[in-house]
């Protein structure tokens, strides 16, 4: 059975990745997971600076799913590079580098200094984090900027780019249009829906940021909507997620047309999850008969149909 | 590195209308658990509640040759999860991963140790005053709660000889009034040249004043907090406490994997 995906340039041994924040550096999950065996890990988001993020609480748990506003604190690329970097490369992970920038200039700048890192695999730019007021959204929400971002980036690299888009838009089809045409190798979507979260006994939100990124289960259709309209809109390769918890939700990806999904909410529900989700996808593959799972990718069959209700 | 356990319920003692013991079959967390760790549940399946949630680890449970079979959790019902957990049956499976976290260091006679617990953060300190019983360490336990019902396993600490200082809200058990006012009390008696390490959990409020109490004192004081945990293993950035680093700057410190004990002279406490 073949379970290896390309994303443009990119070699995957198998569709499945770790999703952006969720994850940590990757290296947090070394005891725990075996990062070869990902087909990919994209790390927690980047700027070019150490940033200490929003104070707690940063999450609140929702019906089938969470709010959370992190605020990217991280260690800032450089450190990234020297602490993160070369452990990630012994364990011989695939590392996509998620990078986020308050100016275009940030983002080509953080894009050189990783072109030249050895062991990154492609940058995934974050203009989609709905939990910081300046920079990445802004970006994300307006079609100039997303191009404007994206072909300033596919200037400086030759690493294969991969915006990250915002559902928080009234149409994502054209803001994977939009990426498309600036130069992008694949798009990733989605990022976290902007929502809140009120406790009513005492009138305040339940996270410091008042708003946060809604992420998981609950999320799940929507996004896989959002793959299915992108997938007709552009040819380039999407990277589906939203609220993928096992094998039949990533397959669900694929089918409405993701090359690759990522998985974030439910490593933290069970860090063990990854295995399970490989033997899954063979169980499938096997059902069904397919030998490549990459051919299974778009292939929806829009005449409606559901077995859960209707057994014959 | 972690274990993850389908841990079967061995058995659910209620001690109030809000708190109770969960007995769990998990030999192989209990065998590498150390004082002051804790541990990822799921209560319940599906995706509703969704998340894990931390609890320390309250007892070692062994058989009669003393080898581990099991852990407890002490669980006091504020929420879903806390409230499925009340709930569960004997034969129920839970996932519990874990033991997570940095423990407590335990301290060697002849200096002493004063545990400061408030309410449900009394779950750290069985396993802790095992500890320094096996090292002889002469302990005591700063104990306090809203009332008397709400002192749980007096009799535990006072089998393996901790000397206990009781306080209630409503003055129906002990002192009335708040748990640090006898640390302070007893602090200030202290022989400065008598050494103590004090070990706190509890509530935010309680952990911000015996931290500074005891740094009033210049006593080295261990603090485990407790903060809204995503996957308690560096994960999710949600868990974090702000600490004081060298130079005089303020950081953002993971508690599932710098913590949850933490030198509670460098936390910021707002
Ligand atoms: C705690 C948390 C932190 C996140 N941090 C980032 C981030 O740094 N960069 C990013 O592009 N997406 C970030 N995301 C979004 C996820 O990568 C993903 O797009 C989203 O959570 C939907 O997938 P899921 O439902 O599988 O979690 C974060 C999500 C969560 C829950």
């Amino acid at each position: 059975m073949d379970l290896s995906v390309r994303i443009g340039s990119l070699a995957l041994k198998n569709p499945i990745i770790a999703a952006s924040g969720c994850f940590g550096y990757g290296v947090e999950y070394a005891d725990v997971v075996d990062l070869e065996s990902l087909g990919g890990i994209a790390v927690k988001g980047l700027f070019l600076a150490e940033r200490e993020g929003h104070p707690a609480p940063r999450i609140v748990e929702t019906p089938a799913g969470m709010l959370n506003a992190i605020g990217l604190q991280g260690i800032g690329v450089r450190r990234f590079i020297h602490e993160k970097l070369p452990e990630l490369r012994a364990r011989k992970a695939i590392v996509i580098v998620n990078i986020c920038g308050t100016t275009v200039d940030e983002y080509v700048e953080l894009a050189r200094i990783l072109s030249d890192a050895e062991g990154v695999a492609a940058l995934e730019l974050n203009i989609s984090c709905p939990n910081i007021k300046e920079g990445g959204i802004t970006f994300g929400c307006s079609l100039r900027g997303t191009f404007d971002v994206v072909s300033a980036v596919r200037k400086v690299t030759g690493l294969p780019i991969l915006p990250k888009l915002t559902p928080n838009v009234t149409d994502v089809a054209s803001f994977a249009r939009a990426a498309e045409e600036a130069g992008a190798d694949a798009v990733s979507l989605v990022n976290t829906f902007l929502a809140m979260v009120i406790d009513v006994e005492t009138r305040r939100p339940k996270i410091s940021n008042v708003v946060g990124g809604l992420s998981g289960p609950a999320i799940r259709p929507i996004a896989v909507r959002m793959v299915y309209e992108c997938r007709q809109a552009v040819k380039i390769p999407i990277v589906g997620m939203g609220g993928i918890a096992n094998a039949r939700d990533a397959l669900e990806f694929m089918i409405a047309g993701a090359a690759a999904v990522q998985v974030g909410t439910a490593n933290f529900v069970d860090p063990f999850i990854w295995p399970k989700l490989f033997g899954g996808i063979r169980d499938y593959m096997q059902r069904h008969q397919i030998a490549r799972i990459a051919d299974i990718v778009g292939t929806v069959d829009t005449r409606a149909r559901d077995n859960e209700w209707i057994s014959s | 590195m972690p274990i993850d356990a389908a841990a079967e319920v061995i058995a659910n003692h209620p001690l109030s209308t809000d708190y109770n013991v969960l007995a769990l079959a998990a030999p192989a967390i209990a065998a590498a658990a150390a004082p002051g760790q804790f541990v990822m549940v799921k209560a319940g399946a599906g995706h509703d509640p969704l998340l894990r949630r931390p609890f320390s680890v309250f007892e070692v449970l062994r058989d009669e040759r003393g080898a581990p079979t099991g852990i407890s959790l002490l669980n006091k019902r504020i929420g879903v999860s806390t409230d499925l957990i009340y709930k569960a049956q004997p034969g129920e499976r839970i996932a519990c991963l874990g033991p997570l976290g940095r423990p407590f260091t335990v301290v060697d006679s002849p200096t002493e140790a004063w545990m400061v617990a408030g309410g449900v953060g009394l779950a750290p300190f069985a396993t802790l005053a095992e500890a320094l019983r096996a090292r002889g360490v002469r302990s005591t336990l700063f104990y306090g709660a809203r009332r008397a019902q709400e002192l749980f396993h007096l009799d535990f600490f006072r089998g393996l000889g901790v000397e206990l200082v009781l306080t209630t809200e409503d003055g129906s058990l002990g002192e009335r009034g708040r748990v640090v006012t006898p640390l302070e009390r007893r602090l200030a008696a202290q022989s400065a040249a008598a050494p103590v390490m004090i070990y706190a959990c509890g509530p935010e409020g309680m952990l911000a004043a015996a931290a500074t109490t005891a740094a009033r004192f210049d006593r080295p004081c261990q603090v485990s907090v407790e903060r809204i945990m995503g996957c308690g293993l560096g994960g999710c950035y949600s868990c974090v406490v702000r600490m004081r680093n060298g130079h005089g700057g303020l950081h953002h410190v993971r508690s599932c994997i710098a913590g949850p004990v933490l030198p509670g002279n460098q936390i910021v406490w707002d």
